[in-house]
């Protein structure tokens, strides 16, 4: 008798040990993200122009470099910050500054942001400035989309071409 | 997985995942346990801040065993762990660029991850290693039936309630309702209400004060034991006994004829007094004018250790006189009972067992009580199961057969257990009472 007592203490004992190993392993569920909602992500990886431009070197110059280190013109390291912003329906929803990264700030500049919007058709633009221009912007684009609720809409941008990319 | 092979690759998979939200558990258990019984302050620091980043590593290979399995709720920790990484400045670019949409996902990824899936415990077993560098014998396997009823728990677990993927991944999807393993992923919903940055400060704000809570406040350490070269034949047995490597043993420096002497660790040395108890010379019969171990506590030598057992047995006013060698850390203040007389010591395992016969055969007492931590639980370590065997004569040095078993009692008490130590207290002394009334001395008187 006290040896079924003692093994349904043990019994009792795993079963408090697994019990909430059980439930904890998957419960309660969480809720990420509402179903009716698109979730926009703006990821911009840019480099942008130089703080100093670079300098033509003279033949003289290039002739007193080192044979493996002559080069057409000097340039300094440091690059200028990169400014975004992005409208969604005309209202700015993101106002962004990023340094170059690199402790010389010599590297890419770049913007990650994601934010939630009702499902449904919205217009988005999305402007960058990586000059050291004042006033205005480098690239701007624009489009109107269909944004299905509970998927992700990306905006992207290829430096090579210049171009945003709308997904 | 779960559905296409489950006698063996589901099974797998739900062990796997049950054992390691199980390690989660029994480490905080540990921790808990070691905070509460004050085992992280004084020279056990080592131990306890070598265990927190552990804890960290225990993380990192949870989390990154889910980005595996590659379902929606690895998508989620996938996203949710690269954005709060990129929330601190270590990265040329954002690394959430990898899982932008579909189309970002190379293959490399899962590459990376099984290499840090192997490579993460490895660190961790590593980290365990160190962690108990200081503990000589460590046990790091749980007793048989133990590990077989943890086992088939897990196995039952598994059968009943087995670990299921939540839909394939889909980058390009957002996944909405989630079943998260809280073990794990209990930080991850806070990235809603908290900026990454924030929440790695509290993260490594929270791990930074675990590691200095063994200064807060810093202990007062006991002096180390000390050896006497007159006195120490280098036989090793407090190198044997001794369970934080405090003493190792090295060449013998004062020319004497023996190959070794024993050498305490000041750094290591946690002043239990196992080394006392397992030295040989620890006696209190010996004939010298002064009574000195080939090991000893400064603060508890075994000529005063002999001077209070004395002391002691002059205090007592009546039958059965117990004489009580009590741990100091499991409650020995807390015997207040006149019936018996306390001699305390840091732990039971630091009593020669030639106390035992000399508080005996020197009609000091009727009887001894020694009373050490709970069974498995000394405050020290191992200095309950030494005395245990000691005086079982397994392990030496030995309780002289001469020494009547029934005159001697072991108890075994956690600090709280007051009730429980009277009781038995109470039943040893009226044991003692009844042997007393049964004796020939008593009958033909």
């Amino acid at each position: 008798m006290k040896r079924i007592a003692r093994l349904s203490m043990q019994a009792l004992a795993y079963f408090v040990f697994a019990a909430p190993i059980a439930y904890f392993a998957s419960m309660p569920s969480y809720r990420y993200a509402e179903p009716d909602r698109t979730s926009i992500k703006l990821s911009i990886v840019h480099t942008t122009e130089r703080v100093e431009p670079c300098v033509p070197l003279t033949q003289e110059q290039i002739a007193e470099l080192a044979a493996n280190m002559r080069r057409a013109e000097s340039c300094e390291r440091e690059r200028l910050p990169l400014y975004v912003e992005l409208d969604v329906d005309g209202r700015t929803v993101i106002k962004s500054t990023s340094l170059p990264s690199g402790l010389w700030r010599d590297g890419h500049a770049s913007v990650y942001q994601r934010f939630d919007v009702p499902g449904g058709r919205h217009s988005i633009a999305v402007r960058i400035r990586d000059s050291a221009r004042s006033a205005g912007w480098d690239y701007e684009q624009s489009t109107t989309a269909d944004l299905q609720a509970g998927r992700y809409f990306t905006v992207t941008f290829r430096s090579e071409t210049g171009e945003f990319v709308f997904r | 997985m779960t559905h296409d092979q489950w006698y063996l690759a589901g099974i797998m998979r739900s062990l796997h995942r049950y054992a390691s939200d199980a390690l989660v558990v029994v480490v905080v258990l540990h921790l808990l346990r070691e905070f509460s019984l004050d085992r992280l302050r004084g020279k056990r620091f080592f131990a306890w801040i070598t265990g927190v980043p552990s804890l960290f590593f225990i993380y990192i290979c949870g989390i990154g065993g889910y980005w595996l399995v590659w379902d929606r709720l690895a998508q989620y920790i996938a996203i949710a762990t690269t954005e709060w990484l990129d929330s601190l400045p270590l990265f040329g670019q954002p690394i959430a660029n990898n899982f932008l949409n579909s189309m970002t996902l190379g293959g490399r990824f899962f590459t990376l991850m099984v290499f840090i899936h192997i490579f993460a415990p490895l660190f961790m077993l590593l980290m365990m290693w160190i962690h108990i560098q200081r503990h000589a014998r460590a046990r790091v396997n749980p007793p048989k039936p133990l590990a077989i009823g943890t086992a088939i728990t897990l196995l039952v677990l598994s059968l009943w309630w087995p670990a299921l993927s939540q839909g394939p991944a889909d980058l390009d999807v957002v996944p909405t309702e989630l079943g998260l393993d809280w073990f794990y992923l209990a930080a991850y919903p806070l990235l809603d209400l908290i900026p990454g940055g924030k929440l790695w400060l509290i993260v490594f704000g929270g791990l930074l004060f675990l590691a200095l809570l063994p200064w807060l406040p810093p202990a007062r350490p006991a002096p180390s034991a000390v050896v006497s070269l007159d006195n120490c034949n280098g036989c090793g047995r407090c190198f044997d006994d001794c369970p934080f490597s405090a003493i190792t043993m090295v060449p013998r420096s004062d020319g004497k004829g023996y190959d070794a002497e024993a050498a305490v660790s000041v750094d290591n040395c946690m002043a239990c007094g196992l080394c006392v108890g397992a030295c040989p010379t620890s006696t209190p019969f010996r004939r010298t004018a002064e009574i000195v171990s080939g090991i000893e506590l400064p603060q508890l030598p075994i000529a005063k250790l002999r001077e209070e057992t004395l002391a002691a047995s002059g205090r007592f006013a009546g039958a059965p006189r117990v004489l009580v060698y009590a741990c100091e850390h499991c409650g020995a203040d807390k015997i207040d009972d006149s019936k018996y007389q306390v001699v305390p010591i840091p732990c039971v395992g630091m009593l020669p067992p030639s106390f035992i016969d000399f508080a005996l055969s020197r009609n000091l007492a009727d009887g001894v009580f020694l009373a050490g931590c709970a069974d498995g639980d000394c405050y020290f370590r191992l200095g309950d199961q030494w005395t245990r065997e000691r005086v079982a004569g397994t392990r030496d040095p030995y309780l002289r057969k001469r020494v009547d078993r029934d005159r001697l009692q072991l108890g075994h008490f956690r600090s709280h257990e007051r009730a429980q130590r009277q009781a038995s207290l109470a039943e040893f002394s009226s044991s003692l009472t009844a042997r007393a009334d049964d004796s020939p001395e008593r009958e033909s008187s």
